[in-house]
């Protein structure tokens, strides 16, 4: 079956677009998928750090679309997940070296080899979201539960529809549960309402994401992070499964455990 | 118990609660391109298009947008003078 495309977008930078798109696509290459990640930020590359893969970069997404070199030479396979490749944004270059039919010509070329090919946007709604979105099939939108997030989101899924590339889906990522609970967050039930979409996964704020990061391991594949577990029900849910919203006020560790029982214990 | 009442009594004062209500009009006003300043423009227009073929109670014209989903629409409600009750009224 020729692949899907999904291009993961946000309008405001640092709201976990990269995080994401290397999150989703290192859970569906675990599930035995075939995925490639292009990383359509051109000039401020980051998606081969997120993934490890900085060191064995010899071409880029640029070095393609120029006819430098062949498409498969610039696909760099993870050595994890066998089924997981990336090709990497040009770091030298600016996002007017590629054009939107360049990435539709492009992801027509992955399509009949993989699942699932992705497409991490830069932020802004210039020409490098107009080259991620071009040759999209699904779009995902990603914000914070923070009001310059959801007002950008909210911009952002009106140009998605505006492009025909709707409807769009929506990932809440970084949500402190804790100040949730103290109102002092957006709910997740309160960015849905604003942004009025359909919601593909709730991310708990995780430290872990962050260690992961550091180490160039995807924290999806790290069995114990609640944040790898929302980012696999993601995956799942792109595979057709109903999987459940996560329970965020369920608190993991020790005195998690605690309370659990607690309230198990008191009806 | 005094938790839960004390967070029902200070939903308003929530930092949460006033992000909401100030989104709701940031995103109404960025998908319409539409303000209470323009809402009364249009208003004033509307009561004198139609006064000219219709009586109404001008004051109690209301121009209001609704929300679906993501879809909005300008609904107008604009009382008529009945025509046989003009006199005696």
């Amino acid at each position: 079956m020729p692949a899907k495309v999904i291009t993961i977008t946000s309008g405001k930078g640092g709201v976990g677009k990269t995080t994401a798109t290397a999150n989703i696509a290192a859970a569906l290459a675990a599930l035995g998928a075939k995925v490639v990640c292009i990383d359509a930020d051109i000039g401020l590359r980051n998606l081969d750090v997120v993934l490890g893969l900085e060191n064995r970069i010899v071409y880029d997404l640029v070095d393609v679309v120029e006819g430098r070199c062949r498409l498969r030479q610039a696909m760099i396979r993870d050595k994890r997940l066998p089924e997981l490749y990336l090709i990497p944004a040009a770091q030298t270059r600016d996002k007017s070296a590629v054009s939107p039919s360049d990435m539709v010509r492009l992801c027509d070329e992955l399509r009949p080899e993989f699942d699932w090919i992705f497409i991490d946007s830069p932020a802004g709604i210039e020409r490098g979201f107009r080259n991620a979105i071009a040759p999209a099939d699904i779009s995902i939108v990603i914000t914070n539960p923070e009001v310059s997030a959801v007002r950008d989101a909210d911009r952002i899924i009106g140009l998605i529809e505006a492009e025909e590339k709707g409807p769009a889906r929506l990932i809440i990522n970084r949500i402190k549960t804790d100040m949730v609970k103290k109102g002092d967050m957006l709910s997740a039930e309160d960015v849905l309402e604003l942004l009025a979409v359909e919601l593909l996964g709730l991310i708990p704020e995780d430290e872990g994401v962050i260690i992961s990061t550091n180490r160039g391991v995807p924290v999806a594949l790290d069995g114990k992070s609640r944040a790898g577990q929302a980012f696999r029900n993601i995956a799942s849910r792109l595979n057709g499964e109903q999987v459940p919203f996560m329970e965020l006020e369920e608190q993991s560790g020790f005195f998690g455990q605690i309370s659990r029982f607690w309230r198990k214990g008191g009806g | 118990m005094t938790r839960i009442l004390d967070r029902i009594l200070n939903r308003q004062e929530n930092s949460a609660y006033k992000a909401k209500e100030r989104m709701k009009l940031i995103l109404l006003h960025d998908r319409t391109n539409l303000n209470e300043k323009v809402l009364e423009v249009l208003k004033d227009e509307l009561i004198g298009v139609i006064s000219r073929h219709v009586e109404i109670d001008e004051k109690a014209v209301r121009i209001e947008i609704s929300q679906q989903g993501r879809e909005q629409r300008l609904i107008a409600d604009i009382p008529i003078r009945a025509a046989g009750r003009r006199r005696i009224g």
